[in-house]
């Protein structure tokens, strides 16, 4: 256990590592810099501006010197705007916790109970409707569902207020980011919980006359959640990072829209900081996932 | 010799007297036919596949899709970054029109002449283009980008687990510890760093990168480098199982060489698992390439692809909301059959994997 521990954190501490590189190389390899456009009114404005981020020492050296800043808790300050790095992402990330958390929370608590109904009343009419609806969700993207949602109730209703600075309305985004994965975990969950209710210690429960809700909470449930812990790991993770879309399309201001217009603005610290601390976020997430699936089902050897 | 010319036979003896025996009629002969005729693997699970109703409607809209992308453009006289014009002139009303709306001019074109213009049968777009004929284009870029990214994670990733799984030992422990880094990577992340870096490098080269356009390729690059890993492991996993079969071991005993035996032997026994992969694959290649596009990443303009008519769509939903519709009706149905098609597929070819 203890090795199967180390192992892994080691190697999400290596793939961190992998990231931090090709996030620095590869936005260094994009032409243009943070400085060849509007700010810079003279190439001395520049140089100066340049220097003050070390952009002028060798690619090699600025990665040390930005890795050294890492250890010390600094992330440095934007091209873009010149605020603290740190500060800007902990900020859009309360946003995109916030509406992550819930939608994740929403998708796995649905997801379970509707996989659970549609395995225990199988081919049954809420059986049918159950699998209908949730194959189709799984086929719309989030960026075509947000857009709709946006559209028929924002725009057309008016039931929900288009988001802005002082009126915070998480409905909409939450429904949109959480749809897919919801669906996804109930389809899993049907097919798991099939899959227990099938097994022998099911039918040595009931043949001792355990009542039927305990049979199902105590025995297939618990078995059947296995396969969606795996699941619910990297899929916090996506949501937090596949809301890029559903960020911008709501206008919300979140982590994954900063990422993507620090890269159109060749914010050289933003990009990394951003990219640090999702894949930090993500790795993380991952680790716990494999780690806690370990740990819930002793069925499981550690290599 | 007696009748019949049967040898003289003892009363107790157990030989049969032929003569005896009636002959079968024909319609005897035919109830033998009832076995039916020998059956491969392959027959087999084409067999169930056709027998699921879901499978069947997949595979009707699938090609009615397809037969729609390869025609169309032959049929609709309209190219797909062509400004619409009336008598050679720029027609400057057929910007936004509804469904087989005609332009104000194309109307008095249509009167004077009395010559019958093609429909609009979506509409235009806002740069008085013909609508359908761009959904149609983009349904060709969704699809081909989701085959071909389908086929580089088929090739790279049966070759690599192939190689892993087959030599073993150390070389398999590093291959699939450089596979695990790359399935923890973050790949929207990577994704989207990648296509920044190759859109803008690959645009300074040219010849066969320009014609194809550089976003395409740098969409297969992304694939060819992040998503073989879970076919790669996939592929790695039946090897082993499979390596340990007797007729693998006879197959080496004769002196076959190992790229043999894996093509040969090993592979052809993990087909089933490979297509199931594969197949389901395409759908998620065409929701990446849609998501690229709609955030800028994807295909180049004047092509247009499903993602980027869905994300010009959003910008004018207020007036015109049909817009947004057909590219995503057709996304949703291509991934919807795709999906379905994908669970026929593993079904009809491997009932256990039903998980």
């Amino acid at each position: 256990m203890a090795k199967y521990f180390v192992k892994r954190v080691l190697l999400a501490i290596v793939t961190i590592f992998i990231i931090t590189v090709i996030a620095f190389f590869t936005m260094n390899a994009i032409p243009g810099g943070p400085f060849n456009s509007e700010k810079a009114s003279s190439p001395q404005v520049k140089a100066a501006l340049e220097a003050r981020y070390n952009l002028d020492k060798p690619l090699l050296e600025q990665y040390v010197i930005y890795v050294q800043g890492l250890f010390h808790g600094d992330m440095g300050i934007s091209t873009k705007t010149g605020r603290d790095i740190a500060q800007t992402i902990l900020e859009s990330f309360k946003v995109s916790a916030t509406v992550g958390g819930m939608a994740a929370a929403i998708a796995i608590v649905c997801g379970i109970v509707f996989g659970s109904i549609a395995a225990l009343k199988r081919n049954t009419v809420i059986d049918r409707i159950i699998v209908f609806l949730s194959t189709l969700a799984t086929a719309v993207p989030s960026f075509v569902l947000a857009t709709i949602l946006l559209y028929v109730f924002s725009m057309k209703l008016g039931w929900f207020q288009v988001w802005s600075a002082d009126s915070h309305n998480y409905v909409l985004p939450v429904i949109a980011l959480s749809l897919y994965p919801m669906s996804y975990i109930t389809r899993l969950t049907k097919t798991s919980m099939l899959d227990a209710l099938g097994q022998d210690y099911v039918r040595t429960a009931k043949a001792k006359g355990v009542s039927q809700v305990l049979v199902i909470f105590k025995h297939a449930l618990r078995n059947a959640l296995i396969p969606v812990i795996t699941y619910v790991g990297p899929m916090i993770a996506s949501i937090l990072t596949g809301s890029m879309v559903v960020e911008s399309i709501f206008t919300l201001g979140g982590l994954g829209s900063k990422f993507v217009t620090s890269i159109t603005n060749r914010d050289y610290p933003m990009i990394m900081g951003t990219t640090i601390f999702l894949a930090v976020l993500m790795v993380g997430m991952n680790l716990i996932s494999d780690l806690v699936y370990k740990l819930v089902d002793p069925r499981i050897t550690f290599d | 010799m007696s009748d019949n010319n049967m040898p003289k036979k003892n009363p107790l003896s157990m030989q049969i007297d032929l003569s005896k025996f009636e002959k079968a009629t024909e319609e005897e002969k035919r109830q033998q036919d009832v076995m039916s005729e020998s059956s491969t693997f392959f027959k087999d699970s084409m067999k169930k596949l056709f027998k699921n109703p879901l499978a069947i409607f997949s595979i009707i809209v699938l090609v009615a899709i397809i037969l729609v992308i390869i025609f169309a453009p032959m049929v609709v006289p309209y190219g797909y970054s062509e400004i619409l014009k009336v008598n050679g002139v720029r027609d400057k009303t057929a910007m936004n029109l509804g469904p087989f709306q005609f332009s104000e001019n194309e109307q008095k074109y249509m009167a004077e002449t009395g010559i019958k213009l093609f429909p609009h049968i979506f509409g235009t777009d806002e740069l008085s283009r013909d609508y359908f004929i761009r959904v149609v284009y983009g349904t060709r870029v969704s699809l081909a980008v989701g085959f071909f990214a389908s086929i580089i994670v088929l090739i790279i990733g049966v070759l690599y687990g192939s190689i892993s799984g087959y030599a073993g030992g150390r070389i398999d422990l590093i291959m699939m510890r450089i596979v695990d880094v790359i399935y923890s990577l973050p790949d929207m992340l990577v994704i989207i760093l990648l296509s920044v870096v190759l859109k803008e490098v690959l645009n300074d080269s040219n010849g066969i990168i320009a014609k194809l356009g550089t976003n395409m390729v740098s969409i297969f690059i992304v694939f060819g480098l992040l998503y073989w890993v879970g076919m790669a492991r996939l592929v790695r996993g039946q090897i082993l199982s499979v390596k340990e079969n007797e007729y693998v071991l006879a197959a080496k005993s004769i002196g076959a060489k190992p790229g043999r035996i894996i093509w040969k032997h090993i592979l052809p026994n993990c087909l089933s698992v490979i297509i199931i992969t594969t197949a389901l694959q395409i759908p998620s290649a065409i929701f990446t390439e849609s998501f690229l596009s709609f955030i800028g990443l994807g295909v180049a303009a004047p092509m247009p692809s499903l993602g980027s008519l869905a994300n010009t769509a959003r910008e004018g939903i207020q007036s015109y909301p049909y817009k947004l519709f057909f590219p995503a009706l057709t996304i949703c149905l291509i991934v919807l059959a795709l999906n379905l098609l994908g669970d026929g597929l593993r079904d009809a070819l491997d009932p256990k994997l039903k998980k």
